[in-house]
Formats: structure tokens, sequence, C-alpha cells
């Protein structure tokens, strides 16, 4: 590494003797291939023990290493320090609650998650001895960017309506909702879309598009929310226009 | 009190990667009343299945292809060391698991018909390996997490930092597990234990393998009397990033993609012609080696390498096959291999070597199952084929899961809890080993760095007796400064300073068996390969090698591998 110096400006809370969070600054030698991940890393090896945060794959795709960079929500892991001029603050992803230092508290988005069902119910039950079920690349292209979801929490913490209204379900649990109803296979959208077109879920949206522009998949959680309430509506005037079903 | 109210569960799960979780729903469904505890240091999503890439081998389709064949290429492809009853007790089970996964949604990639698509991995004959483009791992991890979550009866204790087994009377009765939350020790009784916490790359310093995979799973067993198998073989693999270790997945190779050395050479025409870049991973390893040894390798900052070229297969392709290796290589090496070859090199990606367990994921110590990367069954032998860990998995992991439910349903480990002294027993040598306050005590970055450079120079890709010697006396010195250890954080909530240093206390025990089977294994095999004692023999050791831990350190025996139907020849491509 060379000996080139950036100075962090970290975010520390510990619950058991901070009443409120505050901030430490340290320095990290770092070159053109040293990411924030890595800077922080460098601290709690050589620096601080103390220091807490989560990751893991260090390739982008685990989801863990979340944080908001000089106030961006950013993957700490693809975040390189060659691209900030002057100090870098990193703190915990926003609009979660902390739970020490850059450590926020998820539990929320886990139990959101469950509630759009987020596994296939098939259209048609198949046995395992019948084979897969047929779906040609176009019908996979349909749900494909959808899946690409890392639960990573930027959009989360991109997210304004999140932030001041807790319960709304939030960008990746709709989008990933969203996933297994365009899924080929998949028959439960009036099942979904009781929590998904509910209050808590697509109409709290106010189409920021923060969470898309945030996104290091490029899940395109917006265009799931919007898509999900065109598909509401229409849903909604089917129902009004069609003559019910009889109950013969 | 530093610990909390126990909870007891009738199969107590640690781990919740691919093989944790086919094994959580696999025991759900065997026994409609069974409840599971999955307890995972991290939250299931983000276990290391999540990295792999390139697919998961199983005939599927039987155009061309047959389970002698898959057996076969496996039991080669092992320098003819996995027990061949278990081999072929998995590729007759792989199928079915694939389509499984298929049915819980995972996205794989179709043929223009509809079918599921194929592609052809390295020392496969055939083209029977299933992918989600190049991001399988990820999409098999969320389909399986995504599906566990419509099961009440598994129920997610994430962010709990296993310690400990609990053994009482001979069998196995739980865990104890850190409450990363709380801080608090909290004991989690079972009537069965799995164990799918993975491998342990992080023994070494250039891995593919995620912060995580430091070998807890193989560590606690170990401690509780379980001997370990085949922990001499680590899998390099041939195309990691410098500097970062990233794997780069062998479906660029499989897509079409050449090696090149600084001649431009394609230089594995000298090594394995017939099957070139699709040769075995152990073969591909040392035939860079070699090249960097010969002069013929580029010299980097990250010191040597060669090309991986994808620029001849188009962008169409590349976007299509292989999106996530373009995002790598374009944002870790700043080559996009649309334009430009790919720098790689070899790199540790996976422990052929585990917890020694049977066909059913059973192992010697009662009501203890393990599956997946931290399981030796053996079906990889020396050497695992790229593709059939993510089957492995899948199908040892729900044989763990139903034979765990079956021993459960037979009474289970006795449902009486141990006594409560095991947990305070485990919370006092917690604070005695990890938390004392020596003066002047050591760093553990200082010792986890010594642990791995010790480990790469003596068991790396080419090994002799004199380097695995050294290395072996380095982890003993390493095991007694281990004992003067100073951590900063002394407080309770989410402490990775603590589970940082339990970590390496495990990491140590598995780079010694390591280390020891290495030095005692006087031939060359698969992934270890002594220069002062080339080629097999088969002799003495057409064998697995099993370490039981004891306070002298590894005590090895060995054990006959199970041959059927296919006798050991020369292991030419």
């Amino acid at each position: 590494m060379s000996d080139k110096m950036k100075k962090l400006t970290v975010t520390r809370y510990n619950p058991e003797t901070d009443s409120a969070p505050r901030t430490q600054t340290y320095e990290v030698p770092y070159d053109d291939d040293t990411v924030v991940l890595d800077a922080l890393n460098h601290i709690k090896d050589q620096q601080d023990g103390t220091l807490t945060y989560r990751w893991s794959c260090r390739m982008g795709v685990c989801g863990s290493c979340g944080m908001n960079v000089n106030g961006v929500p950013k993957l700490t892991c693809a975040t390189f320090l060659r691209d900030f001029e002057g100090d870098i603050t990193v703190e915990p992803l926003a609009n979660f609650p902390i739970m020490r230092d850059l450590v926020v508290n998820m539990s929320d988005f886990m139990e959101k998650l469950k509630r759009v069902k987020p596994w296939l119910i098939p259209k048609e039950e198949k046995s395992i001895d019948e084979g897969e079920y047929l779906q040609t690349p176009r019908q996979l292209e349909a749900y494909r960017q959808f899946s690409m979801c890392i639960n990573c929490m930027l959009c989360y913490a991109a997210c304004p309506v999140y932030g001041k209204h807790q319960d709304f379900l939030g960008p990746a649990a709709i989008a990933l909702g969203h996933r297994y109803n365009e899924d080929s296979r998949d028959g439960a959208r009036a099942e979904r879309n009781k929590i998904i077109g509910s209050g808590e879920g697509v109409w709290e949206c106010t189409f920021v598009g923060e969470c898309s522009e945030v996104c290091p998949k490029h899940v395109d959680p917006a265009a799931a929310i919007q898509r999900e309430k065109l598909a509401n509506v229409l849903d909604k005037i089917k129902s009004f226009i069609l003559p019910r079903g009889s109950s013969r | 009190m530093s610990l909390t109210d126990p909870v007891v569960h009738d199969i107590v799960l640690v781990g919740g990667g691919g093989a944790g979780i086919r094994a959580a729903i696999a025991a759900v469904e065997a026994d409609p009343k069974l409840t599971v505890a999955m307890v995972s240091k991290v939250y299931p999503m983000r276990s290391h299945t999540v990295s792999a890439e390139g697919g998961a081998a199983g005939v599927v389709k039987t155009e061309n292809d047959s389970f002698d064949l898959h057996a076969f290429d496996t039991i080669k492809g092992s320098d003819f060391i996995s027990d061949q009853d278990a081999v072929e007790a998995f590729v007759k089970e792989a199928p079915r698991e694939l389509l499984q996964l298929e049915h819980w949604g995972c996205p794989w990639s179709r043929d223009p018909d509809g079918r599921v698509a194929t592609r052809t991995f390295g020392g496969m004959s055939t083209p029977r390996t299933l992918f989600a483009a190049d991001k399988t791992g990820f999409h098999m991890l969320h389909a399986l997490f995504q599906t566990s979550l419509k099961y009440d009866r598994i129920v997610r204790y994430d962010e709990q930092f296993v310690t400990s087994l609990i053994v009482h009377d001979g069998a196995v009765r739980g865990v104890t597990a850190i409450d990363l939350h709380s801080g608090k020790l909290l004991p989690i009784y079972g009537r069965a234990v799995i164990i799918c916490t993975g491998g342990a790359g992080k023994v070494f310093p250039f891995t593919t393998n995620a912060s995580i995979k430091t070998g807890d799973g193989m560590a606690m067993a170990y401690r509780a009397g379980v001997p370990l198998k085949d922990m001499e073989f680590v899998q390099y693999h041939p195309t990691g990033l410098p500097g970062t270790g990233i794997l780069i997945t062998e479906a660029s190779r499989a897509e079409g993609g050449y090696l090149f050395n600084k001649e431009g050479d394609r230089f594995l025409s000298n090594y394995v012609p017939t099957k070139m870049e699709l040769g075995p991973r152990d073969l591909l390893s040392r035939a860079i080696i070699e090249e960097m040894e010969a002069g013929r390798a580029f010299e980097g900052k990250h010191g040597q390498y060669v090309h991986l070229d994808l620029t001849h297969l188009g962008e169409k392709k590349i976007n299509e096959r292989l999106p996530f290796v373009r995002e790598l290589a374009t944002k870790y090496v700043g080559i996009d291999p649309v334009k430009q070859p790919i720098p790689i090199r070899p790199v540790v990606h996976y422990c052929m070597g585990g917890i020694d367990t049977d066909i059913n994921g059973a192992t010697p110590l009662r009501g203890l199952y393990a599956a997946g990367e931290v399981a030796c069954v053996s079906i990889n032998g020396a050497n695992r084929l790229g593709s059939n860990s993510l089957t492995e998995c899948l199908v040892f992991g729900a044989w763990a899961g139903k034979h765990a439910a079956q021993y459960v349903r037979q009474g289970g480990s006795d449902s009486s809890p141990a006594p409560e002294s095991i947990a305070r027993d485990e919370w006092a040598r917690i604070e005695r080993t990890y938390l004392q306050d020596h003066k002047n005590g050591e760093r553990i970055a200082t010792i986890r760095h010594e642990m791995q450079d010790a480990m790469e120079k003596g068991c790396g890709v080419y090994r002799n007796g004199e380097t695995i010697q050294a290395a072996r006396d380095k982890l003993l010195t390493l095991r007694e400064r281990y004992g003067r250890i100073s951590i900063d954080d002394r407080n309770r909530v989410f402490n990775t300073d603590l589970t940082a240093a339990i970590e390496l206390d495990f990491m140590l025990d598995i780079a010694l068996a390591m280390a020891e089977g290495a030095l005692r294994r006087t031939e060359s095999r698969g992934a270890h390969q002594r220069r002062d004692h080339k080629g097999r023999n088969d002799q003495q050791f057409l064998t697995h090698t099993i370490a039981h831990r004891t306070e002298d350190g590894p005590r090895l025996e060995y054990r006959p591998a199970t041959i059927t139907r296919w006798q050991p020849e020369e292991r030419k491509y």
C-alpha cells in the first residue's frame, strides 16, 4: 500500500455507554485499490478493535456492508477511496435504528419480506417427477431484474417515505413481491396484492425514485412499485366493469 | 448474569447457507410436528453460498449423459479417493434436488424451448451444469431462504454466534451461542444438531472465501471429539483476481474463455491437452504456477498473473451469460472483459476435507449431523469438480435434515436438557480465554496474519516436507502466543472483536489439522502436491486421513477409500 493517507470520520455508538451517536476520526493509508471496507478493516485490525460493522463477501453480493458514505447509501466493499476528494464520513444506513457504530437493526425488513410471500406459489401443482416448469428465456427476462435484490437495505436508507412512515413495506420487499408476481410459474398475485396493494404497500410511495438511484444491482424497485400500482388499478377497473362470476 | 434462559427445539441447525436451509426444509417436511432452530452468525442470505457463481451439476438431461458418467467424472476428478458408494448415491439424487430448486422458484437460465439450460464445467465430460447466469449460488440461496420463510416451524436465530456444542452422556444436546444483539450466551437445546457452517478458506491469506468462512463448525465438532477427514486437501481455484482474490467463475471458461501466458500461448496444451481450459481445477492451478516459475507469466503490483481472455465471446454473450464477471472485473481491476483479457491467478477456494460423515450426514457423535463444505462424506476426495459443491449442499443437506428428523422421531438424544452447568462453564471459558486483559497482549490480527502467511508458504499449490514442517512449527508457536491475546472490545452488544478472536481460535485448530495431514501424506494426489513425494502412492494412500484432536495436536489414522466399480487409473486429461 502506498503512503497516501485519508481521514475517515466514522459514527460511533455504544448503547452501553453512549446516550447518542458521536463521531471519531481515523487516518488510514490507501491506494487506488482501497475500498471503504478495507479502510474499516485496517482500523479494526491495526488501530481500534472496538469499531463495529458488518461485512462478509467483499465482492458486492452478500449485502452485508451497506453504510452511508458521505451521506449516500453505498456498499462499502465497492466504494473506492480514490473516488473521494478530501475526508470521508462513514455513517450507518439512514432510516434504521442503530444497534452499535455502523450496525443497524434490520429486523423490520425481515418481517416485511415475509409478509409479501416471497416464494413461488405455483399456478399449477406439478410433481418433481414430472420435471421442471417450462419457462422461456423471454418469460425469465420478465422478472429476472427483480430477482437480483441482495437485501442490502440501501434503498430503505435512501427512501424518504420509509424515513417518515416506518409502516411502508418499502422498495426491496415490494420489488421481491413483484418478482414472484411476474414469474410465469407463479399464480398468487391476488394473494400478495392484499399486502402490496394495501395502505402500507405501493400507495405510500410518492415516486421519488431514490431507491433505484442507489440500488447497487440495478433492480429498479421504483419501476416494480409503479408496475404494481398499475396492475392494482387495472384489477380494480376489471372488477368494476366486468360482470361477477355466477355462483353456479 | 451473562446467560439467557435456554430455548429448546427438536433440531438445532448451525448455519443458514445452501446446505443448512435445505436441511431445515427437509427436516420440517419429514415430520409435521418438529421445529428447527436455524442458528447463524449472519442473516442467512449473507451466507457464503451467495458467492458461488458458475453452476450446479446433475444429470437432469439424459441425452448424452448418464449417472455413471457423472460418477466417473467425479471419481476421476477426486484422484480416486472419493468414496464411490457415496458418489453413486449423490449423482442419482442430484437431478431431483436441482428440479426441486426449480419448483421453489430458482431462476435457472433456460434454453429457447423453456427447459433448464446446461453448460460444461471443468472435468465434466458433457454439459450437465445448471446455472442462473453467473450468479447461481446467489439465486439458489435466495430461493432457498425465501422458500424457508413459509415454514413457521423453522425458527431463525439470526446473528447468533455459536461457540460450542453441548455434549452430554455421549450425545450432542445442543449448542451455546452468543446473541450478538445482547452479548449474552444463549443455550439452545435440541435432540439433534446439524452443522452446515461451510469451509475454512480464511486460514489462508488469499482466498475467494468470505470473511465468515472461518471453519467454526469443523472446529466445534473437532473439539467435541468428532474427527476431521482429509483436511490436507485444499482446492486452489485457477482464476481469482490478483489483490482481492475475488472469484472469476469457471463458467467464463465453460462459455469459451481462454487462458494465455505472457508469450501469448494457450499454455494448457502442455498440461491438459484434451480438456484445455475445461481441465479440473487442481491441474489448471498447477499449470499456472508452473508458467509463473518458468517466467512466462505477467508481473503486476500484486505479483504474477496470467490472462483469462473472453474478448472473442463478444459483448452479447458476456452480458447474457457472464454479467457478474464483467461487473467484478470492471469494478475491481478496471478491466472490461469485452475489450481486454482479465488478469487472474490461483486462489484458495474450497476445503475438500471436513467433519467425518457418512452418506446420511451422520457423524460418529450420536445426534450430530453435518452437510455441505463443512462435511466430508467424501464425494470430493482429493479434488472437487466445479459445480458439484452446490449440488452437494442440496443433496446432503436434504439427507442430513431427513435423517436428523428420523433420529429425533425415534427419541433422539435424550430430551432432558444437559446440566445447566455446561452453559455456565462455557461462559467462564469465554471470559478466561478471550476476554482477559493481558498487559501488552498481542493483537488478534497479528496472529491471524502470521497464521495465514504460514499456511500459504507451507500448504500452497506445491508443498514439500520442509515447508509444511515450518508451517506446522509456526502454528504451534502461534497457538502458544494465542494464550496472550488481548482484545480491545469488552462491551456486550455486537462484539465483533470477541467473535473474531473465537474465529481465530477455531482457525488455528483447523490449520494445524491441515498441516499435519499434509505432512504425513507422503505422496501427491489431487490438490495435495508434494515436490518431495511426486506421484500417487495407491499402495499406501488410497485412504482417508482421519484426524482426532488431542492436547498434543492432531492424532492421525487412515481409513481405506471405498472403491466399488471404478479402479484407480492414471489421471490424464
